[in-house]
């Protein structure tokens, strides 16, 4: 376990963090935004904000795909559960995610036919298994899914499967980061740049928000170390004068990303004019579609689905909070209505939303302490 | 689901090029290797999975850092490998 104890290691982190420190110029604030949940997680995990200077706040941003589906959709899905034969397949990050009546797992207990699968590709065999039903993918997540729920529909139109068909709600991230940089709520000074969805789209996508909107994005690793290096390597860049794609996980990240995963879902999908993500509102072309080619397999062809938005419960803050607008703990509900056990939104549901980690790791009190100090 | 699980490599399913059987964990499955065709891929290579899809070829080193990372998440890891248990990708 060498290799992780060099990403781990306390003497590396806190010199790392003295070099950050050096970077601050004086009386500057900077604000830097983590746009992945797996990056908030350990940054929640091992306290990474408390090797930071003062002047460096960490904002967590919308990268949680479970967290940003809205009710409407929910419910949507829930409609297509209870059609005659459907048997509806998700994963089990989705099941507890409140629509306006319940969740999965509540409809599941009321006697609708959902079934947990862990990937695309087990939702088909249960399609193959029962050719008298119609079996529905609930399909959610970034650029990291995308490519596996497109794989999964040239398997079945291959094999020429007829009772298999997805619900696409399959978002990605460079609009999402795009309107949070047009949000007048918040200024950020730089990106540290999603992990896995990198791995597929690579780091060029990226590149607009250093050359139109000057901040620098540094696609970062999920150790503690790799954090901090990001974080390093972006204060460099802005004590510069600079504004770069830089990429701190080559070790896994390849700068044109993955071109077979691109191409499975530029084959099987096509952008969406405009979607609406939970906190955000609608964001243009920032979700996916089944083309038409593949019109046997979209569940929103095949079914009637009501579409009807509903809006986030009104003691929520989810959207402040996935736009980094509010900490976790500054939300009406946080750790009172709302907790892991019963979320009411969905920053609470998933362990990689915000709420959750803060809520997990118990950094409330020091985080509170630290806010309170500076202002 | 969005989390990037660690397998070796241990055979190819005969006459399925597309279809691998990993070792996660102990837990050994089978999964969908079609987006790594364009690298060279053998028994014995390192993937980080997702959602019975391998994503990306790592180094082992790699593979014991996200194993970590995993371990150090809990919960979530383990509905994972619970998760990847049922499954059974044909």
């Amino acid at each position: 376990m060498r290799f992780v104890d060099e990403f781990r290691n306390a003497d590396t982190a806190h010199a790392l963090a003295a070099r950050i420190a050096e970077l601050c110029e004086p009386g500057r604030q900077y604000k830097l935004m983590e746009v992945c949940g797996g990056h908030t997680h350990t940054i929640y995990k091992h306290g990474l904000e408390d090797y930071l200077p003062e002047q460096i706040t960490l904002v967590h941003g919308p990268g949680c795909p479970v967290c940003v589906i809205p009710m409407g959709r929910v419910d949507d899905a829930m409609a297509l559960a209870a059609e005659p034969d459907v048997i509806m397949t998700s994963f089990g990050d989705m099941m507890r995610v409140p629509g306006s009546n319940g969740s999965f797992f509540d409809a599941k207990a009321r006697g609708t036919d959902i079934r947990m699968v862990y990937s695309p590709l087990d939702s088909l065999k249960i399609a193959r298994q029962n050719p008298d039903k119609r079996v529905v993918f609930m399909a959610i997540g970034f650029e990291t899914t995308a490519p596996s729920t497109a794989m999964t529909v040239l398997r079945a139109a291959a094999e020429g499967l007829r009772n298999f068909s997805i619900f696409c709600n399959h978002v990605t991230i460079v609009p999402a980061i795009k309107a949070i940089l047009d949000s007048p709520d918040l200024r950020l000074d730089g990106f540290i740049g999603p992990g896995h969805v990198s791995t597929v789209i690579g780091c060029r996508p990226y590149e607009f928000i250093a050359r139109d909107y000057g901040k620098p994005v540094v696609t970062a690793g999920f150790e503690p170390l790799d954090i901090l290096q990001s974080i390093y390597m972006l204060m460099l860049q802005l004590s510069r004068g600079e504004s770069i794609v830089e990429n701190q996980y080559s070790r896994v990240v390849p700068w044109d990303g993955n071109p077979v995963a691109l191409k499975a879902i530029g084959e099987t999908m096509e952008l969406r004019p405009y979607f609406e993500w939970r906190g955000l509102g609608f964001i243009s072309h920032s979700a996916l579609k089944v083309r038409e080619k593949y019109a046997a397999f979209d569940a929103e062809l095949l079914f009637s689905v009501p579409g009807v938005r509903v809006a986030d419960p009104t003691a929520c803050q989810c959207g402040e909070v996935l736009k980094g607008v509010l900490k976790p703990w500054e939300c009406k509900v946080f750790g009172t209505a709302c907790t892991p056990e019963t979320p009411i939104g969905t920053c609470m549901v998933s362990p990689e939303g915000a709420c959750a980690a803060y809520y997990n790791y118990g950094r409330l009190t020091r985080t509170r302490v630290k806010e309170a100090s500076r202002s | 689901m969005c989390l990037g699980i660690p397998g070796e490599v241990i055979e190819f399913l005969p006459d399925q090029p597309d279809l691998a059987r990993v070792d996660v964990s102990g837990v050994k499955r089978v999964i969908n290797v079609g987006l790594l065709s364009d690298e060279l891929l053998e028994p014995g290579d390192w993937v980080l999975i997702h959602v019975g899809f391998a994503l990306s070829k790592i180094d082992e080193d790699e593979a014991a850092a996200a194993l970590s990372f995993l371990q150090g998440i809990g919960q979530a890891y383990e509905d994972e490998l619970a998760a990847l248990q049922e499954s059974r990708i044909e």
